[in-house]
């Protein structure tokens, strides 16, 4: 690229150009979260803690709330839940979503049922998960699973639906089977899809632990909102919430950067 | 590689009620180069679909006298979209892919890939993804998986339709030599006279569809490679622009698209 794009008359050194644009990628996003801060603490400070804690007070009970293990109890509660319902719900979903897509008798029979269910939101199958699993460990599980389950099974009929008829014919003139087609040339194409699919997924098990905890947990991030309540302790619900901010972008990270090293060439 | 025979035996093919050909008999001999040349939409590519095993027939279609019933390893088909190369795997891979199906141990599979890798030039890109290739490239690829194979008949659907004029020459001089080298049979299908004079035995003209047939044959005896300057070539050219012209005319009346002058 040349240096010469810019107004008449001045001319910086490309070195400093590119200076300049590494500067501004890296300030700009932490430079807002700071000003986001600073307003936060503005508007706390003409509220009562109770309405709105400073993000001073915020950070103190965090860190006293690290110290004494809560924290770290309610992340692992929560993160486990999800980490288990989503991996079940993918397992689960993958498969399916190939056979539906590829046998269309499956389809027509499965299909009455997701597109009724697909509209229930799992919250609304929360007390129904409680009377039938108990209050333990498997019912959270169970909804992020079902959360889980749908979205990664019509993304993947999306997939397998649009792979390539030409590639199939050009496999099968290879001397591909029903088996070898299947393996080689359809999965392979739906690949992009159910990454798709399970990072979609991985968004609403978030939504959905949360309500799951609130109603039917002692521990978990969602229980330590709910707690907060009785002792009126607004500070924890904002500790909770912005713990599960961070927790939801490590995930989707995580998942984006196995997906991109494990899966790379199917993108 | 030894080329196979096909015949075509009152051949018919329709979707739904639209009879898109209609009573094709044509005998092909081994190791022929045959060109079906027609105007856009005539049912050319049904036709090579039909002998790929991609479609049912009315009549018979026989290969080596036995019929087709479908998809078979002694008919390899080139696709004229690249896209059918599978773009997770490299160019090496992709070559390798027919062999891999069979259970060819890796040494042996590895070796064959180079030969054929290098019979279409392609020994540098080997390690390549197709969306790194330019489209010549890509098609060439295509032909080494198809060639890797060994197919008797080679069916090829435009397969240099897509490529820019300068890339489409190089190709057809090294498809003339490729197909010298193997023996195979090659049903080529294609819209571009020129084409079909520099590479095949004989032109198979078809008619404007629907129920598109034959309109006629035209036999090319002129030794290869070809020099399209000759006059022999010049006569034959100006002879099928005029069978084509016709049937380029009643296909674009019947779209209602010329009017003839008054």
């Amino acid at each position: 690229m040349s240096d010469t794009t810019q107004s008449p008359g001045v001319r910086l050194p490309l070195s400093t150009l590119r200076f300049k644009a590494m500067a501004t990628k890296v300030s700009v996003g932490p430079l807002s979260v700071l000003a986001g801060l600073l307003l936060w603490h503005v508007a706390s400070l003409y509220t009562s803690p109770l309405f709105l804690p400073s993000p001073l007070t915020v950070w103190r009970t965090a860190l006293e709330m690290l110290a004494d293990g809560s924290l770290l109890e309610s992340v692992a509660a929560s993160a486990w839940r999800i980490a288990a319902g989503w991996a079940a719900g993918v397992a689960v979903g993958v498969p399916l979503g190939v056979f539906m897509g590829r046998f269309p008798v499956i389809r027509l029979m499965v299909d009455p049922y997701i597109e009724f269910f697909r509209f229930i939101p799992p919250i609304a199958f929360v007390t129904l998960a409680v009377i039938w699993l108990g209050p333990g460990e498997i019912t959270k599980i169970a909804l992020i699973f079902y959360t889980t389950v749908f979205i990664v099974t019509l993304n993947t009929i999306a997939g397998v639906k649009a792979v390539n008829p030409l590639r199939l014919q050009a496999a099968r003139s290879l001397g591909a089977n029903a088996i070898s087609e299947m393996t080689t040339v359809i999965l392979p194409s739906t690949v992009p899809f159910m990454v798709t699919g399970a990072r979609i997924a991985m968004g609403n098990s978030f939504l959905t632990v949360v309500s799951a905890e609130i109603v039917s947990a002692q521990t978990g991030l969602g229980a330590m909102i709910w707690t907060a309540r009785n002792f009126a302790r607004t500070d924890w619900v904002f500790v909770g919430i912005i713990a599960l901010g961070i927790l939801g972008y490590v995930f989707d990270r995580v998942l984006r950067l196995a997906s991109n090293k494990l899966l790379n060439r199917y993108q | 590689m030894q080329g196979a025979s096909i015949s075509l035996d009152h051949v018919g093919i329709s979707f739904g009620d639209a009879q898109i050909v209609s009573n094709v008999n044509l005998e092909i001999r081994p190791g022929e180069f045959i060109c079906l040349l027609g105007p856009s939409g005539c049912g050319k590519s049904t036709l090579l679909n039909a002998i790929a095993g991609f479609l049912p027939v009315q009549g018979r279609i026989e290969v080596n006298e036995s019929p087709v019933t479908g998809p078979g390893l002694d008919r390899g088909v080139v696709f004229q979209s690249a896209e059918v190369l599978f773009p997770w795997l490299t160019i090496r891979e992709n070559v390798e892919y027919g062999l891999r199906l069979r259970g060819t141990p890796a040494l042996a599979r590895r070796e064959k890939a180079d030969h054929f890798l290098g019979l279409v030039g392609l020994t540098h890109a080997a390690e390549k993804f197709p969306a790194q290739l330019s489209g010549g490239m890509r098609q060439r690829a295509q032909i080494a998986r198809v060639l890797i194979n060994e197919p008797h008949v080679v069916l090829m659907d435009e397969p240099f339709g897509a490529l820019d004029a300068q890339t489409r020459e190089v190709l057809q001089v090294e498809l003339d030599r490729i197909w010298r080298e193997s023996g195979c049979t090659i049903v080529f299908v294609t819209h571009d006279i020129w084409e079909a004079l520099l590479l095949a035995d004989r032109v198979v003209v078809m008619t404007a569809g629907p129920r598109a047939g034959i309109k006629t044959i035209e036999t090319i005896d002129l030794p290869h490679p070809r020099d399209q300057g000759s006059s022999e070539c010049l006569a034959l050219f100006r002879r099928l622009r005029d069978d084509i012209g016709a049937e380029v005319k009643q296909a674009l009346r019947q779209q209602g698209l010329n009017r003839e002058p008054v």
